[in-house]
């Protein structure tokens, strides 16, 4: 699916990242393609949140250089990465409890009208643009884009902070454990989201904790261990063991896994990882 | 669907942030309208509070958009008492133009609200903390420089008939024309809150700053421009009073701190921020006044209007919480839902 020739849609070179004197990134290179899922996988603390961070221009890093069609690029604040079409949605965050979903969603990038010589917020637009962005995405329930946010449920903020990423995400579209706090319905419906935007052509950096959900929509692996790059691999290089060994962290918690494992399940499964359909459950 | 529009209707009053303050000011209105004499009902009566309601709403317009922002700003306390010895002093005592005074004042306040703002973000402290300790550096510096140069602590200061009739004088010998002031300053804050890309950012700051930042906004500029802007508003107001006098005191301005948050709180405005109106501000303010000066209109003993305010204040929060929570958990589909599942 994506075309080897073309220099990667953003690439990261030995890049380091420090608070202080703590030091949170080492030495990560990595490259994202075009219609080409990177799944960000680690243990809590390894430095994931930190990664796309610097990727999205919350962070600049310390060390080390980011590069956006091969051209070397420095995003001094968020506003620098989402005008080269970055968009991300962060952990905990993107939407506002007490602000409507219309204004929400254009925080930032206002649409505006003209009145006279002013410049307004044209409410209107933002409503039906916003509404129908989730629309899209399958929450029908949203229908009123004046509806404040913290009435909505956990998925539904999810889905529209998703929506409005995908919907001025140009090239990038960035996720920080966007399952997370989802029930089974919802997080099959952000799995579909991820591949919608795959097919679109879209460079996708998804992170997540749940095997399967990588395991269904990434084509490409990168494993973060204590800020390290321990692992960089393409879908079927790994099996499905050694990849959950990678995201529990390391090689102690590679044996507790196994045990786990073989007392769960009588026949272990072997073979490398096939391209599985976007999860069972969802189909009607 | 009519049954569908009305709902919407409901929906769109219950979320108001407002709601709240339009009943707790009918109340008020309608307690003094019993209980004051005729009186309070008259133009004078309207005057009285009025004018209280114009000087306190011309400085809690700005604190009520800086609270929405998650900010709080009490440095205003001094800083009116510190614009008006300014201008005193300049125009006053050492008789420079009356445009020099004015513009030094003014000045001042942009220069507060800059360091506020500053210190604010570069801190990490809070808001309350920052302004709490300009609110003392700043009474200090006027107490200190008013002795030191004029040797009193309160001065006299004579404006030009212009400046006179524009900035402090009374329309038909009763209404202060700060009530223009204030009006104007209300419509000019109403449009940046609710119709500007600004309102949006002040509301998203406010509401998480984290992801306000994350989604672009100038999250810096924002909240120094604020702190700058209600400054600015408390100096404009210490001016005024002078020019209105025709005399500046070193210690006139604290009451104002406490009256600005109780107006605004009782405006809807959120104290942690993300949440309220102008509309609402400008009527917690007239709520405000209104207690605050109808009791003398009425047969109470005036010591009571504290009791009423403080009564107030607590029973607006309350009211304003309940509305809220209704505005966030309504869903105008609720009931079709219901008759969905139902069939
Ligand atoms: N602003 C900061 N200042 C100092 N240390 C930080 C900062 N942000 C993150 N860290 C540290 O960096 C490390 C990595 O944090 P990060 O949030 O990137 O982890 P993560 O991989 O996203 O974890 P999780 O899976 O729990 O979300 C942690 O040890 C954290 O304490
Ligand atoms: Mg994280």
């Amino acid at each position: 699916m994506s075309d080897n020739s073309k220099p990667p849609v953003l690439e990261l070179r030995n890049v380091d990242k420090s608070f202080g004197p703590v030091e949170v990134l080492h030495d990560i290179s990595l490259k994202v393609r075009e219609g080409e899922v990177l799944c960000l996988l680690g243990d809590n603390g390894a430095g994931k949140s930190t990664l796309i961070k610097t990727l999205s221009g919350v962070y600049e890093p310390t060390r080390g250089s980011i590069l956006l069609d091969g051209q070397p690029v420095r995003f001094a604040r968020p506003k620098d990465a989402q005008n080269r079409g970055i968009s991300t949605v962060h952990q905990f965050g993107g939407t506002f409890p007490l602000m409507s979903i219309g204004r929400s969603f254009f925080v930032g990038v206002e649409p505006t009208k003209k009145f006279g010589p002013l410049k307004v917020f044209d409410r209107k637009k933002a409503n039906e643009i916003a509404v129908s962005a989730v629309q899209e995405f399958g929450i029908t329930r949203i229908d009123d884009g004046d509806r404040l946010i913290g009435g909505l449920s956990g998925g539904e903020r999810q889905s529209l902070a998703i929506a409005r990423a995908v919907h001025f995400g140009a090239r990038v579209l960035i996720l920080d454990e966007p399952t997370a706090a989802l029930g089974v319905k919802e997080a099959a419906h952000v799995l579909r989201i991820v591949l919608e935007a795959r097919r679109r052509g879209l460079a996708v950096i998804f992170i997540t904790h749940q095997v399967m959900h990588a395991l269904t929509v990434g084509d490409h692996f990168a494993v973060l261990i204590r800020g390290a790059l321990a692992a960089d691999f393409r879908k079927g290089e790994k099996t499905r063991e050694e990849i959950t060994d990678l995201m529990a962290g390391g090689e102690a918690m590679a044996e507790l896994e196994q045990e786990i494992q073989a007392y769960l399940d009588e026949s272990p499964e072997t073979e490398p990882v096939q391209n599985r359909p976007a999860s069972s459950e969802e189909a009607v | 669907m009519s049954a569908d529009k009305k709902r919407l209707s409901l929906g769109s009053i219950v979320r108001r942030p407002e709601t709240g303050s339009v009943i707790g000011l009918v109340a008020v209105f309608l307690f003094f309208a019993i209980f004051g004499q005729i009186t309070f009902l008259s133009a004078a009566g309207a005057a009285s509070w009025l004018n209280v309601a114009a000087t306190i709403g011309i400085v809690a317009l700005p604190v009520g958009l800086l609270m929405i922002a998650g900010e709080l700003d009490i440095s205003i306390g001094s800083m009116i008492p510190a614009s008006s010895m300014i201008f005193a002093i300049s125009s006053g005592y050492f008789e420079l133009p009356i445009g020099v005074g004015i513009a030094a004042a003014l000045c001042f306040g942009l220069l507060v609200g800059f360091i506020n703002g500053y210190l604010t973000l570069r801190t990490g402290v809070h808001s309350l903390i920052v302004t709490l300790g300009t609110l003392f550096a700043v009474a200090g510096l006027t107490l200190t420089m008013s002795v030191a140069l004029t040797g009193t602590t309160s001065v006299a200061v004579q404006s030009p008939p212009f400046i006179k009739a524009t900035m402090g004088d009374f329309i038909n010998g009763i209404y202060q024309v700060t009530i223009f002031w204030w009006m104007l300053w209300a419509i000019v804050l109403g449009f940046v809150l609710h119709f500007s890309p600004i309102g949006n950012w002040i509301l998203a700051l406010g509401g998480d700053k984290e992801s306000a930042r994350n989604a672009g906004i100038p999250t810096q500029r924002l909240t120094i421009g604020l702190f700058a802007l209600s400054s600015f508003s408390a100096a404009f107001v210490g001016v005024n009073q002078a020019i209105l006098f025709n005399s500046a005191q070193v210690s006139a301005g604290m009451s104002y701190i406490f009256n600005t948050i109780v107006c605004v709180v009782v405006g809807g405005v959120l104290l942690t921020g993300g949440y309220g109106t102008v509309v609402g501000i400008v009527l917690g303010t007239m709520t405000f006044s209104i207690v605050n000066q109808g009791i003398y209109f009425t047969s109470f003993n005036a010591n009571l209007a504290s009791l009423i305010i403080g009564v107030l204040t607590l029973a607006a929060v309350v009211m304003n919480n309940s509305f809220r929570q209704m505005a966030l958990t309504y869903a105008p589909k609720k009931a079709e839902k219901k008759a969905e599942k139902a069939e």
